[in-house]
């Protein structure tokens, strides 16, 4: 089962590829990680992806609590949870496939973010399902580029 | 304002650091200058880096101080990496420091750099790159809370040249700050109570002590639980001096290569309570075979640890010295005549290993457990143990009298031949008073061997006993097992002759060829003033039982006679 785990790091240098190589060097997979500053500029937030069991998962998040730098580890996966990606995506568009391309665009409440000559790129944000759906739709016209980020996830309401 | 190098002294000197192992170079320089203004300090001068890191290690098990080591950058770092890898998988306490090349030429390649930061992330507890002067106060000041709190564990300080020259202001730093580093002291009242029941209900219960008695200081504590409520206790090669071999409840070493006794205690119990270990494979057996029919209380500072190899009906989290006083303050007092009694039919029935030599036959041939036999009668009390690694650390760990913690030294999770003399190396420097004897092989004699010149311009009085069966025993014993007896790479055709190397050494040269010689040159040996060095030669043939080969349970052993 995929877990996603809030993980709360001090915001240093080296931090990234600690949890990196402990997850290289025990084994376990990432899915996807995203990394950024959050509201305190002292603290960092990495929202992990990763498949495995309950064991897994608890080992995981014991040995990343080991880690100095690591201040706290949520396992979200089961709270009321928004999850988000972004995804930049050049496609093929000549003229004629524009409007369908256009209309795509605006089914998914996405955008267009750059017209070039011969292709377009689109922006989209969305859970795993949303950006697989848009990935699937725009592949016939000719994917030239495609980029995405791991999740970031948030727990609705107050907690 | 201060140079960096003298911040670093005077920081290290705060930490009531009395003791430094250390080897110089290029990038230290200004590290080596400014210890020589230090009256606190003593700098011992190894022979070879990862003497500098076993020596910490030593220094470290046999005092319950903070053992610290200093290289330089490139070849003096990556010389400290077995020590380092040995000293993590131990949990002993050690600070390394590493001079590194100035801040503008790292990760240009430079003359001897080297990302050891980078090297050592996974057989480091922490490490630091240090970016500012005025950094190293609280570094310092954290990398010793760090190395000697919650779970023990080296801590690496990588310092740049230019940081060791700058001078900067000098604010000391008196408290450590790390949010995301808190280790759990007491155990969860809630668990403590399942444990009693556990312990109440229990018929056959068992005591298994692991290194982690020792370093919390816990074995008065370990010894109130086993004696009030009459649990036998069996112990890891880490956990060797937990309890003296010959308590009445002591049952000795368990694990592949334990003594008969204490791994059927293991697979007979039906509460095992393991304290401070970690249920590595070499203690295990097969997992799936491991204590078939108890349940298992694990207590253990590291929650990592808990649930890792094997199923925990009650886990518990933190120091083994509180916790076991929060048992012991609920404990009503128990007798259990008739798990005692079962216990002594089982020590009855497994005696001493009976085939001591299997391969090896013939009466001229001296047999281990008979030199382990006489070094045991003449052993003063105040005794410190060393080994390396191999068949000789075997017999040590299952045979030697231990009678305290911290007598017993020896690589138990990385298992490191060149261990044990630079490790008694540190372990006399931190007792001087006592005897310390270094059990080893000749194949690991002559990677620890450099450490003996540290040894004679200290005037250290080290007590090495060489078991030379000409041969890598303990690799040639797994051919035996799982090759079938084809033997490669495990026999020195020649070696070097021992006693002219002791004597180059300054100690004193002895030999014993025939088992009646034995007596007399271990008196000799151990009532010597100074260093002396003791071969025995010993047959190439022999092994060591029981063993528990891979894949079987720990009551499947081999060799049991
Ligand atoms: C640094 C290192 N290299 C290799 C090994 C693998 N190894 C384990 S025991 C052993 C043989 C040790 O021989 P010796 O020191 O003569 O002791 P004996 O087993 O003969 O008592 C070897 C090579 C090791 N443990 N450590």
């Amino acid at each position: 089962m995929k877990h996603t785990l809030a993980v709360l790091v001090e915001n240093q240098p080296g931090v990234l590829s600690h949890v990196a190589g402990l997850f290289a060097r025990r084994g376990y997979n990432i899915e996807s990680l995203a990394v950024g500053e959050t509201e305190d500029s002292s603290i960092s937030r990495i929202t992990l992806v990763v498949e495995g069991d309950e064991k897994v998962i608890e080992q995981v998040s014991k040995q990343l609590n080991k880690q100095v730098e690591v201040i706290k580890v949520n396992d979200i996966t089961n709270d009321e949870i928004v999850v988000r990606q972004l995804l930049l995506l050049k496609v093929a568009a000549d003229l004629a496939a524009r409007q369908e391309i256009m209309q795509i665009v605006e089914i998914f409440r996405c955008r267009i973010v750059d017209i070039g000559k011969r292709s377009l790129i689109v922006e989209a944000t969305g859970d795993e399902e949303k950006i697989q759906a848009i990935i699937k739709s725009l592949r016939p016209f000719g994917i030239q580029e495609l980029v995405r980020t791991g999740n970031v996830a948030m727990v609705r309401g107050v907690k | 304002m201060l140079p960096g190098a003298e911040i670093l002294i005077d920081c290290l000197e705060k930490e009531d650091v009395e003791v430094i192992f250390s080897y110089p170079g290029g990038a230290a320089l200004d590290i080596f200058d400014a210890f020589l203004k230090s009256k606190q300090i003593k700098n011992i001068l190894v022979r070879h880096e990862q003497g500098a890191a076993h020596a910490a290690n030593g220094y470290a098990r046999a005092s319950g101080k903070v053992g610290v080591c200093v290289a330089t950058s490139g070849p003096g770092a990556t010389n400290l990496v077995t020590g380092i890898a040995t000293a993590y998988m131990d949990s002993v306490p050690i600070v390394i420091i590493t001079g590194q090349v100035s801040t503008s030429l790292v990760g240009t390649d430079a003359f001897q750099e080297v990302d050891i930061t980078g090297i050592t992330d996974p057989i480091t507890k922490h490490n630091y790159l240090v970016k500012e002067a005025c950094d190293l106060p609280r570094i310092v000041k954290e990398a010793f809370y760090i190395a000697k709190s919650g779970r023990p564990g080296p801590v690496l300080i990588d310092i740049p040249k230019d940081i060791l020259s700058r001078l900067v202001d000098y604010k000391e730093c008196t408290q450590v700050e790390l949010r995301g580093y808190k280790p759990k002291i007491t155990g969860h009242v809630g668990q403590i109570k399942q444990v009693m029941e556990l312990i109440k209900e229990a018929k056959k219960p068992l005591i298994c002590a692991g290194g982690g008695i020792i370093c919390a200081d816990a074995s008065a504590e370990l010894l109130e639980l086993a004696e009030n409520a009459q649990i036998p206790v069996v112990n890891t090669l880490m956990g060797v001096g937990s309890i003296p071999l010959e308590h009445p409840l002591a049952l000795g070493l368990l694990g592949t290569y334990g003594l008969a006794k204490a791994n059927i205690a293991v697979q007979t119990c039906d509460l095992l309570i393991s304290l401070g270990m970690r249920f590595d494979d070499r203690v295990t057996g097969s997992i799936e075979k491991f204590a078939p029919k108890a349940k298992i209380i694990h207590i253990d500072i590291d929650a990592a640890e808990i649930g890792k190899n094997v199923r925990v009906d009650v886990p518990l989290v933190g120091d083994l010295k509180i916790i076991l006083n929060q048992i012991n303050s609920r404990l009503q007092k128990k007798k259990n005549p008739q798990w005692l009694a079962e216990i002594e039919e089982i020590k009855e029935k497994y005696k001493i290993y009976v085939p001591a030599i299997l391969e090896a036959g013939g009466s001229d041939v001296i047999s281990t457990a008979e030199v382990m036999k006489r070094l045991n009668e003449s052993l003063p009390t105040d005794i410190i143990m060393t080994t390396d690694v191999g068949q000789h650390q075997i017999w040590a760990g299952q045979f030697f009298n231990a009678k305290s913690p911290r007598s017993f030294i020896s690589s138990g999770g990385l298992g490191t031949m060149g261990y044990g003399i630079p490790a008694a190396v540190g372990a006399q420097i931190a007792c001087p008073k006592h005897t310390v004897l270094v059990i080893t092989g000749d194949g690991s004699f002559q990677m620890g061997m450099p450490e003996l010149g540290t040894a004679l311009e200290q005037n250290l009085p080290l007590k090495i006993m060489i078991l030379n069966n000409q041969t890598l025993g303990m690799v040639k014993q797994l051919q035996d097992h799982y090759c079938e007896g084809r033997y490669s790479s495990v026999h020195f055709r020649k070696n070097p002759d021992f006693g002219h190397l002791a004597l180059a050494f300054g100690a004193l040269s002895l030999k014993v060829t025939k088992q009646e010689e034995l007596e007399e040159k271990i008196k000799q040996f151990i009532l010597h003033e100074g260093m002396a060095v003791l071969e025995i030669v010993t047959s190439s043939k022999e092994n060591t039982y029981p063993v528990v080969i891979s894949g079987s349970g720990l009551d499947e052993m081999v060799g049991l006679g």
